[in-house]
């Protein structure tokens, strides 16, 4: 499966035509509509809000967010931010509801400390991955986005961004960035192992447990990666170059995102003595 | 780009985010619109705290649009108190914030002078690399 992502960056990838196909497939317009829901579900907002849509593209899912009725705690008020010209030129068109900035989430986000609600992302941020210029990386474009989207958002504010990592090392590098800006974070999978796996990185300001987002829905397993990582600090601490200390060394690596190399029958084994 | 957005937007530079002279950000030679919207009640209470009043003081003033009270409302000035109904308050604070746009012009920080572009009420926030 080819993705954009490696063909162009995002403000070259949407051009007029490619904007205009992408906003007038239906296809794509209800897969993105199920996911905006999907994200509203989990930032479950009580009250009308101000939220930040970033990547919003031709405003599809921030049509949804105007359409809220007033007994789900709508109609929401949402700025968007998207780089691309064109796709904000197909959301004139479509003379949505919102402010939009055509601006790079990767620049930073331009809003005073405490100015939204919530925030939403839908297939957006693994853009921030790639680095188009060579005096850009992927981690500063990323710690500029989570920093400022951390300042803009009010304390106790949430995020959900739906996301598609190319693989695990995109996936463990955005949302440790996140938890280097301060964010309480998790990862909300549906439909895993499936060919149409979507990922939500749900966030909170203010650190602290996220699993409360996912709370009285059905068929959400939580598996807590804190409280695992606390209970081995718990645990008598193996002796030094033995096979448990190595196994624990090497999921510690992992976790961070460092490439680790498979494990073997001959991991952590003692070799033979040779005379 | 609703005089509401306005009240929230900064500089985009880096440099200029601790400065307190890169907010509001200054309104030149802007086209406005009128765009009329279903009124809120709740989202524009919701919003009243959150409001800089000095900063809508400056920019309304900028902008040319009539002079605003000293204070911000009070959120029990909003509804009238007779008959329960959005009161003249709500109504103003209503075509102010969120009928009130910015068509085109440009938006200047006071700190480090760059102009941002407005076109078709779109801001044009992108930044070339070495000035983020």
């Amino acid at each position: 499966m080819s993705r954009p992502e490696d063909i162009l960056p995002p403000d070259l990838f949407y051009d007029d035509n490619e904007s205009r196909k992408y906003t007038t497939s239906s296809r794509i317009r209800s897969i993105q509509a199920s996911m905006t829901n999907r994200a509203l579900e989990l930032l479950d907002l009580q009250e009308p809000s101000m939220i930040l849509d970033l990547g919003c593209g031709s405003g599809l899912s921030g049509e949804i967010l105007s359409d809220v009725p007033e007994d789900e705690g709508g109609p929401h008020v949402w700025v968007g931010m998207d780089v691309s010209a064109s796709m904000l030129g197909q959301a004139l068109e479509r003379d949505v509801e919102g402010d939009m900035l055509l601006a790079d989430i990767g620049q930073g986000v331009p809003f005073r400390p405490g100015t939204f609600d919530a925030a939403i992302s839908i297939s957006a941020i693994q853009w921030l991955c790639n680095a188009e210029t060579s005096d850009v990386t992927p981690e500063a474009r990323l710690k500029l986005f989570f920093d400022g989207l951390y300042q803009s958002l009010k304390r106790g504010g949430k995020a959900v961004c739906q996301f598609y990592p190319k693989n695990t090392a995109q996936r463990t590098m955005i949302s440790q960035a996140a938890i280097k800006a301060g964010f309480g974070a998790g990862i909300l999978e549906d439909d895993p192992d499936t060919k149409s796996v979507k990922l939500y990185l749900v966030l909170s300001v203010g650190g602290g447990d996220v699993t409360g987002a996912v709370q009285g829905m059905d068929g959400v397993d939580v598996m807590d990666a804190r409280r695992q990582d606390r209970k081995r600090g718990r645990d008598v601490k193996s002796k030094k170059g033995s096979k448990a200390w190595i196994m624990n060394k090497k999921a510690q690596m992992e976790a961070k995102g460092k490439i680790v190399k498979s494990d073997s029958k001959y991991t952590g084994r003692k070799r033979k003595i040779a005379f | 780009m609703k005089v509401l957005t306005l009240n929230f937007l900064t500089c985009a530079r880096k440099t200029c985010k601790q400065n307190p002279a890169a907010f509001p950000l200054h309104p030149k030679e802007a086209e406005l619109e009128q765009i009329e919207t279903d009124i809120n009640p709740l989202f524009i209470q919701n919003m009243l705290p959150r409001l800089d009043w000095e900063a809508m003081k400056t920019v309304t003033n900028e902008l040319g649009l009539p002079n605003l009270p000293l204070e911000t409302p009070t959120a029990e000035a909003l509804v009238d108190e007779s008959s329960g109904e959005p009161s003249q308050t709500l109504k103003d604070l209503h075509s102010l914030l969120m009928e009130t746009s910015v068509a085109s012009g440009k938006l200047v920080c006071a700190n480090c002078g760059h102009e941002y572009a407005v076109k078709e009420g779109i801001a044009n926030f992108l930044l070339p690399s070495h000035m983020v």
